[in-house]
């Protein structure tokens, strides 16, 4: 029961219900959908990235469970006016701490409010929900194809 | 056992090693697989153990044993679907072989403009082989819709029958919805235009009866697993008189009378479609499991999952934060449902906590969860095992997601 509640801890059942810098953008210039076939979470990010390669803004849109919504909207939250660079490199804290879980101390203060979803690294089933979002804002950055957890 | 009592579920737990174990979750995703009784683990073992050879080669006692095993286990499924023979029983590795076997053999049959019916409750497995088939051969697929309450829509099934259609092919059960489809007048009316029927019946066997010669289907399907069996087998029943004019599916060892490098001749159904070394010792182990479920009577095990199902269905019924979805009559226990604003895989997540294992997502029919708009289903399934006590667990255990979720 105390890792359920560390799993569904109130900012996490808030940021789910009532995702922020939830929409689409009008003018993105990268955008990219995610997709986990396994519970069929679906996405899309949207980013504008400016000449100097800092993330503007940042909205998305879709359905999914709480996890996949926290995740995404917390996402949006932390690398609103960050060059890619370093938003790639907060990716790679949010894979540290959840797939590969060999997560420093400074990469947990890095991912600041997003840090509250290490508990979903107890549950391998929902990994992949945490980690869609994170995917499609690196592909879209890089302007990779479609993200999928597969 | 007798056959005219009701059933002593608490005997019948004891025949799953899984079940006794108390510290083990609430099992209560049947509708996926079943648990195994032992009589089938050791059958299984046992056949390992004991009678291993490889079947219909050795000219020794060892392989004879075997390949004895191996057609009365055939025997056994014959009887328990009343098909006229066993010559009727090819073995396959599941429903989902099965269907890809008709549709790449008889598909053979088709041609361009011809259809096959297909309907909106499907499992994957019953689209996607026909799907791949039109791209070979250009026939189309109809999809019967759904009625409001879940069912087949029949009117619009029969506007689907023309002289194009081929084949029909249709879930006896719904995977997701649980509705028992009438495949007895389906089938009547398929049969007018000079159609096949195909009844994919992988959730069938193990909560009602099924008889081919009864409902004149062309093909039926199921898959061990699914009623307490081993993963790895299955049947596809077919009329001798089909079979017999279909070409083979997979080729080489064990289906041939004569092979030269220029042509080959083969042997008659079913032995025609078991290329290779087949699942003998799974084939021996499902017939135990239908022996099994001979021996506790369908009729039983029908009556004691219709009472824990109203028990269940009543228990929705009580429950606004609930939405259930499938019929209300002519159902099974698979229950599919949502807690309002809650995705099913965060009442999974909580739910498997609590101790109780169901599934979420979209159970292999992608586009019923289309139809009905909805991303993903919590779906709790029944089998014989169950009791009110788990079904009371399970609900105890939406208690807590709604209290997780109503920001109490």
């Amino acid at each position: 029961m105390n890792e359920l509640l560390q799993l569904y801890q109130q900012m996490i059942i808030d940021h789910g219900k009532c995702p922020r810098n939830f929409g689409e953008l009008e003018n993105p210039t990268h955008k990219q959908k995610g997709f986990n076939p396994l519970c069929g979470d679906q996405l899309e990010i949207f980013l504008i990235i400016d000449d100097n390669d800092v993330i503007q803004d940042v909205k998305f849109t879709g359905e999914g469970c709480a996890i996949s919504m926290a995740s995404a909207s917390m996402l949006t939250e932390l690398v609103k006016g960050k060059h890619i660079d370093k938003a790639n490199g907060l990716v790679e804290d949010f894979n540290a701490m959840l797939v590969t879980q060999d997560v420093s101390d400074e990469a947990m203060e890095r991912l600041g409010k997003a840090s509250v979803l290490e508990g979903v690294k107890e549950y391998p089933s929902r990994i992949k929900c945490a980690t869609l979002s994170w995917h499609a804002l690196k592909n879209a950055c890089a302007g990779e194809g479609e993200a999928t957890t597969e | 056992m007798s056959q005219n009592k009701s059933l002593n579920i608490e005997n019948i737990r004891k025949d799953f090693k899984y079940l006794a174990n108390e510290k083990q979750v609430i099992y209560l995703d049947n509708a996926s697989t079943t648990q195994k009784p032992d009589v089938v683990l050791n059958a299984l073992s046992d056949f390992y153990r004991y009678s291993n050879a490889n079947v219909h080669r050795g000219a020794y006692h060892l392989s004879e044993v075997a390949t004895a095993k191996y057609e009365q286990a055939r025997q056994v499924a014959a009887n328990f679907i009343h098909a006229q023979s066993s010559d009727e029983i090819v073995f396959v590795r599941g429903c989902t072989e099965a269907i890809n076997l008709v549709a790449s053999s008889f598909g053979q049959q088709l041609d361009a403009g011809d259809e096959v019916i297909i309907s909106a409750m499907e499992h994957h497995a019953n689209i996607v082989p026909w799907q791949m088939l039109s791209k070979v051969k250009g026939i189309k697929i109809r999809v019967i819709n759904l009625t409001e309450s879940g069912e087949l829509d029949l009117i619009h099934y029969k506007s689907l029958l023309n002289k194009h259609t081929k084949l029909v092919s249709i879930a006896h059960i719904s995977n997701v919805l649980g509705t028992i489809n009438d495949v007895g007048l389906m089938i009547e009316w398929a049969h007018e235009v000079g159609a096949k029927f195909l009844i994919d019946a992988a959730q069938s066997p193990a909560h009602i009866q099924v008889d081919v010669q009864a409902l004149d289907c062309d093909f039926l399907t199921f898959s061990a697993h699914k009623h307490y069996g081993p993963t790895g087998i299955g049947i596809l029943y077919g009329k001798h008189s089909l079979l017999e004019r279909m070409v083979p599916y997979q080729t080489g060892g064990s289906m041939i009378t004569s092979v030269t490098y220029e042509s080959s001749e083969f042997m008659s159904p079913p032995h025609k479609f078991e290329a290779g070394t087949p699942a003998y010792a799974e084939a021996y182990g499902m017939s135990q499991a239908l022996l099994y479920l001979n021996e506790l009577g369908i009729n039983n095990i029908k009556e004691a999952e219709d009472d824990l199902m109203a028990y269940t269905l009543e228990k929705f019924k009580q429950r606004d934060d609930l939405i259930l979805y499938g019929p209300k009559n002519n159902r099974i226990g698979v229950f599919s449902f949502l807690v309002k604003g809650v995705h099913a895989h965060d009442v999974a997540t909580i739910l498997d906590s609590h101790g109780v294992a169901i599934r979420a997502g979209h159970h292999c029919a992608m586009p019923l969860m289309h139809t009905l708009s909805v991303p993903a289903l919590v779906r709790a399934s029944l089998g014989v095992y169950n009791t009110k006590l788990e079904i009371d667990h399970l609900f105890d255990g939406l208690n807590t997601v709604k209290k997780i979720f109503s920001n109490e």
